[in-house]
């Protein structure tokens, strides 16, 4: 069973913000992780980056797929997780710890637009 | 089956100074070759005599799986069987010998062979004029989005940068508008597995200026065929755009439709897919474009050549040898076959999408989840019965996608023992699924470690030697 965390903001492309003052820290949800089977490598973006939300950020690619990153929000990358770098295994690990990028958001508003646990979780399964 | 892997390398045969052959003295003295351009050290080639040589290669064959071997049901890939005489044909010393910068008074019959397959793919495609240069079904794509910018830039309409693509496509596409310096607008699907037609009007409404055209793979890469194709090709000419043909599902359309009826303006073809030229492992291959008239003056110079002459002598040679009679043939069977397999399967596989599908279809994984088999235990299993497995994992509309394509070459008997072996890996998923989840079992090698391969890929000897100490 996937795991679903109260108080984080989920996309429906299954990635997650969670957020921390005027951060967010992005990643995919343990859906996605699952769903993907083994991350074998995890494109990053950079930081100073200027994201735009549903824009891409990355990549990440398992031993089904490769599978565009698709920010739920807006924001300057102000750090990247480079630990990903060499051991992508992480994101299977704890997709909601090992999150991808820590961006300084831009619009609060859009926060309003993604879903909550609840929400996301009804979606996965339908 | 053989068991028995052969798995040596040549590498590891080679003994110092073995040799299987002998060159005379050579006779160019006084040909100096630059310095700049010799090795620093020799390079490292095995040594061998011919004898190891045709026994390393004749064993390593055995271990080999193609379309000759057995049945090949590698959905997206129309694996066709490659007949014996296209092979003769293009093995005609008045062919084979031919030198692509012979003087062109010397090679009229070549000329006559491109020429005419130039008329026939007219025919078969409802297009008005093909160019056999491009090298492969990607650079046709290439090719053919060249063509749309060409007709854009001719009208100085220079927004035009924007090319509407499927979600549901095949990776090249995005690719190739990516290389042609076109953006990519993804089109939704509907849950029907075709094109969102509503999602498509959203999209041209706001950048109708800004679009180049729109490509399209009919059957799409589900195996459907796009029903709205009329309408999709009126909005997009509406607004200025030009209609891409993927040729990648051409082969159940031989005999029933032509793209160049449906309103698109350029296409590709996949040679190696529905005229049933070889798969070669990354060529030598060939993707003739076609164009509507008046577009044919902006097919850019991709090759100074006419393209893989030997590959588009042997779609000649297909084509001739199937007639305008038998040719219609090709697209009814190959759709009756992967419909066939579908409703003999699907209470024990999951259909996501119900009707009738073209030439190939998909499943979403067993029925039957709770076993915990997973559509990558089905296909391994399917080696050690003798089969190649379908493509899984694609299209990723579904988590456990596998698709089928049985193309029209196979027999009933081929086809009922495929199904009889599926069958019965879905009793076997119920039954033992922990011998599922380690197959295959009778292959020379078992259950590869694909995430070791991914992470850390040993393509060289040197790299394995390395490794190894």
């Amino acid at each position: 069973m996937a795991k679903f965390i109260e108080g984080l903001y989920y996309s429906e492309s299954h990635e997650y913000v969670r957020v921390e003052g005027e951060y967010g820290y992005v990643g995919i949800t343990d859906f996605a992780q699952q769903q993907l089977g083994n991350v074998v490598y995890v494109d990053l973006p950079e930081v100073d980056d200027e994201i735009e939300a549903d824009g891409e950020f990355g990549a990440v690619e398992s031993v089904k797929a490769a599978s565009d990153l698709i920010s739920p929000v807006s924001g300057t990358v102000v750090e990247v997780n480079e630990a990903l770098e060499d051991t992508p295994e992480l994101v299977n690990q704890d997709a909601f710890a090992n999150w991808i990028m820590k961006l300084e958001l831009s619009d609060m508003a859009e926060l309003d637009n993604l879903m909550d646990a609840k929400a996301y979780e009804e979606f996965c399964n339908k | 089956m053989n068991n028995k892997l052969y798995g040596n390398l040549i590498f590891e045969l080679s003994k110092e100074g073995r040799r299987g052959y002998s060159l005379p003295q050579h006779q160019c003295e006084k040909y100096k070759i630059p310095q700049t351009l010799c090795r620093e050290k020799d390079a490292e080639l095995p040594e061998c005599d011919e004898l190891t040589v045709v026994r390393h290669y004749t064993n390593h064959s055995a271990n080999n799986f193609g379309v000759n071997n057995g049945f090949y049901p590698l959905g997206s890939c129309t694996m066709k069987y490659n007949p014996c005489i296209d092979e003769e044909m293009a093995a005609q010393p008045a062919f084979r010998d031919l030198h692509p910068l012979q003087p062109a008074t010397t090679v009229a019959g070549a000329k006559e062979v491109c020429h005419d397959l130039e008329q026939l793919l007219c025919k078969l495609t409802g297009m008005d004029a093909f160019t056999l240069k491009p090298y492969a079904g990607a650079h046709g794509e290439l090719t053919g989005l060249m063509v749309m910018r060409g007709y854009h830039e001719s009208r100085h309409d220079d927004k035009r940068t924007k090319v509407l693509i499927p979600d549901s496509a095949h990776g090249t596409n995005p690719a190739s508008a990516a290389v042609c310096g076109l953006e990519v607008l993804e089109v939704k699907s509907l849950v029907d597995g075709t094109i969102d037609v509503e999602d498509l009007k959203a999209i041209i409404k706001e950048q109708r200026e800004e679009i180049a055209g729109m490509m399209m793979t009919n059957p799409n890469t589900l195996g459907l065929f796009e029903k709205s194709i009329p309408e999709i090709a009126k909005l997009v000419h509406d607004c200025g755009g030009l209609m891409y043909y993927d040729g990648a599902n051409l082969n159940p359309m031989l005999g029933a439709c032509r793209p160049g009826d449906m309103g698109f303006d350029v296409m590709h073809v996949n040679v190696h897919k529905t005229f049933s030229t070889p798969h070669g492992g990354g060529g030598p291959g060939a993707g003739p474009v076609g164009v509507k008239a008046g577009l044919e003056a902006f097919f850019p110079a991709v090759s100074p050549y006419e393209g893989n002459f030997a590959v588009l002598l042997r779609t000649y040679a297909y084509i001739l040898s199937l007639g305008k009679e038998h040719i219609k043939e090709v697209g009814p069977l190959a759709t009756l076959n992967a419909n066939y397999i579908k409703e003999r399967l699907k209470d024990l596989y999951l259909l996501p999408i119900e009707g009738l599908c073209k030439h190939e279809f998909v499943f979403d994984g067993l029925a039957d989840k709770s076993t915990g088999v997973t559509t990558m235990d089905v296909a391994k299993r399917l080696l050690d019965y003798g089969y190649h497995a379908p493509t899984i994992y694609f299209p990723l509309l579904f988590h456990e996608s596998l698709m089928i394509e049985p193309t029209e070459n196979e027999s009933k008997e081929t086809i009922d023992s495929f199904i009889e072996v599926m069958r019965k890996i879905a009793q076997e998923a119920k039954e033992q699924p922990e011998e599922l989840k380690a197959a295959p079992h009778r292959t020379p090698i078992g259950r590869v470690d694909d995430v070791q391969a991914a992470k850390h890929p040993v393509v060289t000897y040197q790299q394995m030697l390395h490794d190894n100490n």
